[in-house]
C-alpha cells in the first residue's frame, strides 16, 4: 500500500525535554570504545573550548530516533513496522551534544516513498536546547521493505 | 572548539589513520544498553534467525559510531564535526565465536572546502568480511 503523500510535511509536537547527563555520555563513549578524554573529564573538554564533557557525534541518535519510531508508527501512515530498517543516517551539528543540555526534537515527515515495494519514509528531527537554540539537525530514512514472493 | 590538525596541513588525498574495529556479542549488549536500541536481531541470534538474517547483526548506529571514531581520533576534538552521514548498504554479521566480526575502517581528505571557515570533506569506506557496509560515508570536519 503506498502511502498518502498527504503526509509529507506533517510535523510532530516535540519530545519531552531529555536531560544529558555526564554518565550517560561516559556510558555512551565507553560502549564505541571511544577513549577521547573530551567526552569524560570536564577540564580535557574545557581544553577545547567545551563548557563541559561532549557527547560523541551520533549520541544524540537516541532520542531523535524514539521520536523518528513514534512517527513511523503513526497508525495513520499505515507502515508495517516489523519490516523496517534503517536506510540513511545524517547528522548536521551547529556544535556538539554536551552534558548538561536539556535536548528537545521536533520531527517533520521530510519524503515517504514508493520503490518497487519498499516504502521510504524520510524524517528530519530538529534538536533543540532548553534555550531553543539548534544543537544538531537529525536526517532519518527508514525503509519497510516489501512482503518477499512465498 | 579545536581540532588538533591544520587546515594548511591538510589536502585533497591526505589519508587519515585507518582503525579496525572488533565486534562481539558482548560489545552488543553493551552499545545495545548504553543506546538503548534493544532490538533483538542485535543479541539473539534465533530471533534473527527467524526474521531472516545469517546471524546476529551489529546495529547500523554501531557501525556508524566506530567510523566515525576515524574523524574523531584523528582531529582529537567530537565538536569538530559539521555533518556527517552514511548510507547502511549489508549488516555487520557478528557469530558467536572467540573472534566475533571486525569494522575496517578507512578515510581520507576528499576536498577542501571553504579556507575562512577551515573547512574539509572527509570520505570514509567501511568494511566487514571483505564487504563494504557503509555507502556514502561523508563528513564535513572543521579543522585548527
Amino acid at each position: 500500500m503506498a502511502i498518502d503523500q498527504s503526509f509529507v510535511g506533517r510535523t510532530y509536537p516535540p519530545s519531552r525535554p531529555y536531560e544529558v547527563g555526564r554518565e550517560k555520555i561516559r556510558e555512551f563513549a565507553q560502549a564505541i570504545g571511544d577513549t577521547n578524554p573530551a567526552c569524560t573529564d570536564v577540564e580535557a573538554a574545557a581544553a577545547l573550548g567545551h563548557p563541559d564533557v561532549v557527547a560523541p557525534p551520533t549520541f544524540v541518535f537516541a532520542l531523535s530516533f524514539e521520536e523518528a519510531s513514534r512517527v513511523v508508527q503513526d497508525p495513520q501512515l499505515g507502515l508495517d513496522y516489523s519490516r523496517v530498517v534503517h536506510r540513511d543516517q545524517k547528522f548536521s551539528y551547529t556544535r556538539p551534544v554536551r552534558a548538561g543540555d536539556v535536548l528537545s526534537v521536533t520531527s517533520t515527515i521530510e519524503s515517504v516513498k514508493s520503490l518497487a515495494g519498499n516504502e521510504m519514509v524520510a524524517v528530519r528531527g530538529e534538536v533543540e536546547d532548553g534555550t531553543g537554540e539548534h544543537v544538531v539537525t537529525v536526517h532519518t530514512t527508514l525503509v519497510a521493505r516489501a512482503l518477499e514472493e512465498e | 572548539m579545536t581540532a588538533k590538525v591544520a587546515y594548511a596541513d591538510v589536502e585533497a588525498g591526505t589519508e587519515l589513520p585507518a582503525c579496525s574495529f572488533p565486534v562481539d556479542r558482548a560489545r552488543l549488549v553493551r552499545y545495545a544498553g548504553a543506546s538503548g536500541d534493544f532490538n533483538p536481531i542485535h543479541w539473539n541470534e534465533r530471533f534473527a534467525k527467524e526474521v531472516g538474517l545469517p546471524d546476529v547483526i551489529a546495529h547500523g548506529m554501531f557501525t556508524m559510531a566506530e567510523a566515525g571514531r576515524v574523524i574523531t581520533d584523528w582531529t582529537g576534538d567530537p565538536g569538530a564535526l559539521v555533518e556527517y552521514g552514511v548510507r547502511f548498504t549489508k549488516p555487520v554479521v557478528v557469530p558467536d565465536d572467540e573472534q566475533g566480526a571486525v569494522i575496517e575502517v578507512t578515510g581520507k581528505v576528499a576536498a577542501k572546502l571553504d579556507d575562512e571557515e577551515r573547512t574539509v570533506r572527509v570520505d570514509l569506506t567501511a568494511t566487514s568480511a571483505g564487504q563494504k557496509v557503509l555507502g556514502l560515508a561523508r563528513a564535513v570536519v572543521r579543522l585548527g
